[in-house]
C-alpha cells in the first residue's frame, strides 16, 4: 500500500514536477486525444473494404476504368431519398454493385447486383433488403442491435419487399403472389383481419360451408372423424386440425347435429333403390359433366387429380347422405344460394346415376372405429361452449352463434412488429421472419392452450405466407399513394334481368370473368358478343363442343331449355360488345377467291399458323389454340380482323403473339378463315 | 511488371482460399447410430429442380442407399453437404424402411447452379458420395421462367403434364428444348434476341417459331435469355469482355 503510494507520487513528480515538463505532457496528451478520431476513421471497416476492393480490381483487365470510377466516389457513400425515407450507406462497402464487369466476382461485399427492374439511385438498398441503412459497420447494418432492431431480410423472403409498393401480382414474384392468395384460400383472414394500405381488406376465398342445416347433409360420425383429422378425409382439405381430444370432438359433433335445423327441399326421398344403376354409366356421366374441372379425386397411386374449386370427392360417400346429395345435384342453390357449383338441370335418371356413383366413393376405414353414444344435454352444452371458444363461427355460419369480431390479432402491420413485443421460443433465432414462419408451421408450439389450429401446409407454402405477411410493413402503409402500384379494384359487376339470374344459376363467374369479376379457368367473356355469331353461341350453350382439344378442363353441358338458351344468347350478343369496332362491319362470306387463296398462303407459310391451330384436320396438327375448322361459322369477320391486328387488345392475357400484321395480310387471312365453315351438321340438325 | 505478377498470384491464392472456405459440411452429424451400411447411393427424386434464390425447393430431395445387390438398406447414415448458403432440413439422418432419406433443400441467395452432395459409408467406413445439382433463379431468371411457362414451354418442352399437353410432337420442325446446351450455347445473345423478337426466319429457321417482339418487352426477352442461359446443360459460359494484353 505504502509502496504503491510512493510509486504514484514519484510518477506525478516526474511528469508534472516542473511547469515546463507539465506543459509538455499535457500537450502530448491533448495531441493523442485529438488523434483518436482520425485514427478511428482511418481504421474503420468501410475503409478496410474499400482497400480490399482496390486490390481486387487491380488484378483485372479493366482495372483502370474500375479504379477511376471508384476514386470518383471514395469515402463514405450515401443514397438519400427523402420521399422514401431512405438514408443508405451500404454502398460504402458494397462498392462494385453497379460494375457490370464484376459479374464473376462472388466474394461479398464486392458482388455486382443481379439484374432487377429498379436502380440503386431510385430506391436505395433497405427498401428491399431492410437492415439499417445509415449504419457504417457490418454488425450494425446487418444484424439487430438494441437501438436498431431491423436485421437484413433473408433472401428467402426478399419478394415480400416488392409487395410493399406493388399491390397486384407481379411476374417475377411467384412466392409473394402465392402467399397472398393463400391468405384467402386457407381462410387466415376469417380470424385475422388484414387491412391493406388502400383501405380495402383481404377477403377470404375458401367459402366454408354453413352449418345451419348440417344434419340434413351428413352424420355426427362423419363430423367427429372430420374434426379429429380433416386431412384423413381429404388430403387437400384446407380446414385446419384443432387437435381436439376424443370427448371434445364428440361434444362438438353432438352440438352441431342438435343445433342443426331442417331446411325444406334440401333432401329428397326415393334414394332407397340407389344401388341398382350401372356404375360405369355413373362414371361416364361424371366425366361428361366435367365434374373434374372443379373437383379432385385421389387415384390409386395417391395423386390428386382434378380441379381445386370444389371440395375433393375421394371419400364423399362417407360424408353426404344420399337424400341430401340428390337434392344438391338437382339444384345446389336450394341449400347454398352463394355456391360456386352450377345448377346442371339433370334429369331424374341422371340424378340417380350420379348420386349412386358418388355414394360409392367411400373408404371403409374412415368411420370404422367411430362409435358415438347418444349425447347428454350437458355434452351438447359443452360442445356449444367449445364452438364459441375455438371461434368456429369465424368461418362457418352456426345457428345461434354470432361471428366473433377480432377473434385473432389483426395482422395489418405484422411486417413491422417490434421484436420487443414478441415472445420467442428457446433456441429460436430472434428475428421476425423466423417467428412468423414458426407461428404458421406449428402454432401450438408456442403454448398448448393457444387456439390457433394446425394447418397442413407444405414448406414452400409456409414461406409464401411468411413472405406475404412480411410485406405488411409500416413503410407499405405510410408510402405516398403516388409511389405505389395499385392493384385493380375489385369488381362487383352483376348482369341484369333474367339473363343475370340465369348466369348466377349456372355459376358462370366461377370460371369466366366479365367486366373484371370472375374466375380465370375459362375465357374472359367481356366482349363475347362482338366475337361470336349468334347461331354458334346458341348451339354451344345447348351443347358445348370441343374448341381446344388439349384442354382437360372444359365447359360442361347445363341441359338448358331452348328459351333459357335463347335468353342468354340474346343478352350476351347485345350487352357484351366492344366499343372499338362494329361487329357487322365486315361480311361473313363472299370474299374473292384470290384473296382467300392469298390468305391460305399467308396462313401456312408467312405466319405458319398451323403450328398452333388446325384448319384442315388431315394435315394440321397444332394443338395450342382453338380449332379453326369451323371458325367461319363461329366468329365474326370484324373480330378476326381486329384480333389478328392486336390479340392482346382484345384479350390482354392471350398467349397468341402480336404479329404486327399489315392491313392487307389481316384482310386476306380473315377472308381465308371466314371460308372455314366446317361441316354444316349443327345447322342441319335444327 | 514483377509487381503485377506478384499481385496476380496473391489474388489467385486468395480466390482459392475463398473457394475452399465455401464448401463446408452443413450441420452436425446425427446422434443416431447407423444400423445399416450400403455400397451405393442413388438419387430417387428431387434433383435438377428449379427454384427462386433463397427459397425451399418444391419437392424434397430423396436419396436411396443400396447394398451390393442393389437392395435398399434401412438405417444407413446419410449426410448432405453443399456450398455455403444452401441448407437442409434435416441435414443428416438414417434411411427409412424403404432405404430412403428425404430432406428439404433451401437454395442459396446467389443465382446459379448448386452442386450438392450426399454421403454415406460402407461397413468398412469407406465413404460413398453422390452429386446432385439444383438451380437457383434470381429475379431476372425467375421472370424468364414464368414467361417460358406461359409462352414457350408448350412447344419447346417435349414433356406433357396432367395440366398441359405438349405440342412438340405436332410440329414438323422440332423446336430445341431450352436445356439443350450443345445447340443453344453456340448462339450469341444477339442471335437469341433476334429469333425471339423476329421469329425463326430471322436466322433462316422455321417460320413455325413466331415472332414475340411485339408481345414481349425488351426486358422480358432479356429475362428469357438469362433463364435459358442458366438452365442450359452443359452449362453456358459467357465469353466475357476481351481486353488487349499489354
Amino acid at each position: 500500500m505504502q509502496s504503491s503510494k510512493n510509486t504514484f507520487s514519484t510518477l506525478w513528480q516526474t511528469l508534472f514536477g516542473h511547469p515546463v515538463r507539465a506543459f509538455g505532457v499535457v500537450s502530448l496528451l491533448l495531441l493523442i486525444s485529438l488523434a483518436i478520431a482520425p485514427a478511428k476513421n482511418h481504421f474503420s471497416e468501410w475503409r478496410h473494404y474499400q482497400k480490399k476492393y482496390l486490390s481486387l480490381v487491380r488484378g483485372r483487365g479493366d482495372a483502370v476504368s474500375l479504379e477511376r470510377r471508384f476514386h470518383d466516389h471514395d469515402g463514405i457513400q450515401q443514397i438519400w431519398l427523402p420521399q422514401l425515407g431512405v438514408v443508405d450507406r451500404c454502398t460504402s462497402c458494397h462498392v462494385g454493385l453497379k460494375e457490370a464487369s464484376l459479374a464473376d466476382v462472388s466474394t461479398q461485399p464486392f458482388r455486382k447486383h443481379p439484374a432487377i427492374p429498379h436502380t440503386l439511385d431510385q430506391y436505395g438498398c433497405v427498401m428491399c433488403h431492410r437492415g439499417q441503412g445509415p449504419a457504417t459497420t457490418v454488425e450494425e447494418a446487418h444484424r439487430s442491435t438494441l437501438a436498431w432492431e431491423q436485421p437484413i431480410l433473408p433472401a428467402r423472403y426478399v419478394q415480400s419487399s416488392c409487395g410493399q409498393c406493388h399491390r397486384a401480382p407481379l411476374t417475377g414474384t411467384p412466392q409473394l403472389n402465392l402467399g397472398r392468395s393463400l391468405l384467402g384460400r386457407y381462410g387466415c383472414v376469417h380470424c385475422h383481419a388484414i387491412k391493406l394500405p388502400d383501405g380495402s381488406a383481404i377477403k377470404p376465398t375458401d367459402d366454408p360451408p354453413s352449418l345451419e342445416h348440417v344434419a340434413d347433409k351428413t352424420t355426427r360420425e362423419w363430423i367427429y372423424a372430420w374434426l379429429k383429422d380433416p386431412q384423413a378425409y381429404a388430403v387437400t382439405a384446407t380446414m385446419p386440425n384443432f387437435k381436439l381430444n376424443d370427448s371434445d370432438a364428440s361434444d362438438i359433433s353432438a352440438f352441431l347435429i342438435a343445433n342443426s335445423t331442417p331446411l325444406a327441399g334440401d333432401t329428397e326421398s326415393g334414394t332407397k333403390d340407389l344401388k341398382a344403376p350401372d356404375p360405369t354409366a355413373g362414371a361416364s356421366l361424371y366425366g361428361e359433366s366435367f365434374c373434374s374441372s372443379c373437383h379432385a379425386v385421389q387415384n390409386a397411386a395417391g395423386n390428386v387429380v382434378g380441379g381445386d374449386i370444389g371440395p375433393e370427392l375421394t371419400r364423399v360417400g362417407n360424408k353426404v347422405k344420399p337424400e341430401w346429395l340428390r337434392a344438391w345435384l338437382r339444384n345446389p342453390r336450394a341449400y347454398d344460394a352463394g355456391t360456386a357449383m352450377p345448377h346442371y338441370r339433370f334429369t331424374d335418371p341422371q340424378l340417380s346415376l350420379l348420386t349412386a356413383f358418388l355414394e360409392s366413393k367411400t373408404d371403409s376405414d374412415l368411420l370404422a372405429n367411430v362409435h358415438l353414444n347418444a349425447a347428454t344435454p350437458e355434452q351438447i352444452a359443452h360442445g356449444k361452449r367449445l364452438v364459441a371458444e375455438y371461434g368456429c363461427a369465424s368461418c362457418h355460419e352456426i345457428n345461434g352463434i354470432k361471428k366473433p369480431d377480432n377473434f385473432a390479432p389483426e395482422l395489418t402491420r405484422i411486417g413491422s412488429k417490434p421484436l420487443t413485443q414478441i415472445l420467442f421460443l428457446p433456441g429460436m433465432t430472434h428475428a421476425l421472419p423466423d417467428y412468423i414462419a414458426a407461428k404458421i408451421r406449428q402454432p401450438r408450439s408456442f403454448g398448448a392452450a393457444l387456439k390457433m389450429p394446425q394447418f397442413s401446409l407444405a414448406p414452400a407454402q409456409v414461406d409464401a405466407l411468411t413472405t406475404a405477411l412480411l410485406a405488411l410493413t409500416d413503410r407499405a402503409h405510410d408510402l405516398p399513394m403516388a409511389l405505389t402500384v395499385p392493384s385493380k379494384p375489385p369488381s362487383n359487376y352483376q348482369p341484369a334481368g333474367k339473363a343475370g339470374k340465369l348466369m348466377d344459376d349456372m355459376a358462370c363467374f366461377t370460371c369466366h370473368a366479365i367486366n373484371g369479376r370472375g374466375g380465370d379457368l375459362a375465357p374472359d367473356l367481356t366482349w363475347e358478343g362482338s366475337s361470336v355469331q349468334r347461331q354458334w353461341l346458341l348451339a354451344f350453350l345447348k351443347n358445348p363442343g370441343t374448341l381446344r382439344p388439349a384442354l382437360i378442363r372444359r365447359m360442361p353441358r347445363f341441359n338448358l331449355s331452348d328459351s333459357d338458351a335463347a335468353e342468354l344468347t340474346d343478352y350476351i350478343m347485345t350487352v357484351y360488345q366492344t366499343p372499338e369496332f362494329d361487329r357487322d362491319s365486315m361480311p361473313a362470306s363472299g370474299y374473292p377467291a384470290a384473296q382467300v387463296e392469298q390468305g391460305r398462303q399467308l396462313f401456312y407459310s408467312k405466319y405458319a399458323c398451323q403450328s398452333c391451330h388446325i384448319v384442315d384436320t388431315k394435315v394440321d396438327k397444332g394443338y395450342i389454340g382453338p380449332s379453326l375448322t369451323q371458325v367461319g361459322s363461329r366468329l365474326n369477320a370484324a373480330w378476326i380482323y381486329h384480333w389478328l391486328k392486336d390479340p392482346q387488345a382484345m384479350r390482354p392475357d392471350t398467349i397468341e403473339p402480336n404479329r404486327n400484321m399489315n392491313d392487307e395480310d389481316a384482310r386476306a387471312l380473315t377472308a381465308f378463315l371466314m371460308m372455314q365453315k366446317g361441316s354444316q351438321r349443327q345447322e342441319a340438325k335444327k | 511488371m514483377t509487381m503485377t505478377r506478384h499481385w496476380r498470384t496473391l489474388f489467385v491464392l486468395s480466390l482459392t482460399l475463398v473457394c475452399a472456405a465455401c464448401t463446408h459440411k452443413s450441420g452436425p452429424a446425427s446422434s443416431l447410430k447407423p444400423t445399416g451400411f450400403g455400397a451405393a447411393l442413388v438419387e430417387s427424386s428431387g434433383g435438377k429442380q428449379i427454384g427462386a434464390t433463397g427459397t425451399v425447393l418444391a419437392q424434397p430431395l430423396v436419396v436411396q442407399v443400396n447394398d451390393e445387390q442393389g437392395n435398399a438398406v434401412t438405417g444407413a447414415q446419410v449426410e448432405l453437404s453443399a456450398p455455403a448458403g444452401v441448407s437442409f432440413e434435416p441435414p443428416s439422418g438414417l434411411t427409412d424402411s424403404s432405404g430412403q432419406f428425404s430432406s428439404n433443400v433451401t437454395l442459396g441467395s446467389i443465382a446459379g447452379r448448386y452442386s450438392l452432395a450426399a454421403h454415406t459409408f460402407t461397413k468398412a467406413q469407406k465413404p460413398v458420395d453422390l452429386r446432385i445439382e439444383e438451380i437457383a433463379l434470381g429475379y431476372q431468371q425467375m421472370v424468364g421462367f414464368q414467361l417460358d411457362n406461359k409462352y414457350c414451354a408448350r412447344c419447346h418442352n417435349p414433356e406433357s403434364s396432367a395440366e398441359r399437353v405438349s405440342n412438340y410432337d405436332n410440329l414438323e420442325v422440332k423446336p430445341h428444348s431450352f436445356t439443350e446446351g450443345d445447340t443453344l450455347n453456340k448462339m450469341t445473345d444477339a442471335d437469341l434476341t433476334a429469333i425471339i423478337s423476329h421469329g425463326g426466319p430471322a436466322l433462316n429457321k422455321s417460320a413455325l417459331m413466331p415472332p414475340y417482339g411485339y408481345t414481349l418487352s425488351k426486358a422480358e426477352i432479356e429475362a428469357l435469355i438469362a433463364y435459358i442461359r442458366l438452365i442450359s446443360d452443359p452449362p453456358y459460359h459467357a465469353s466475357g469482355t476481351v481486353y488487349a494484353q499489354k
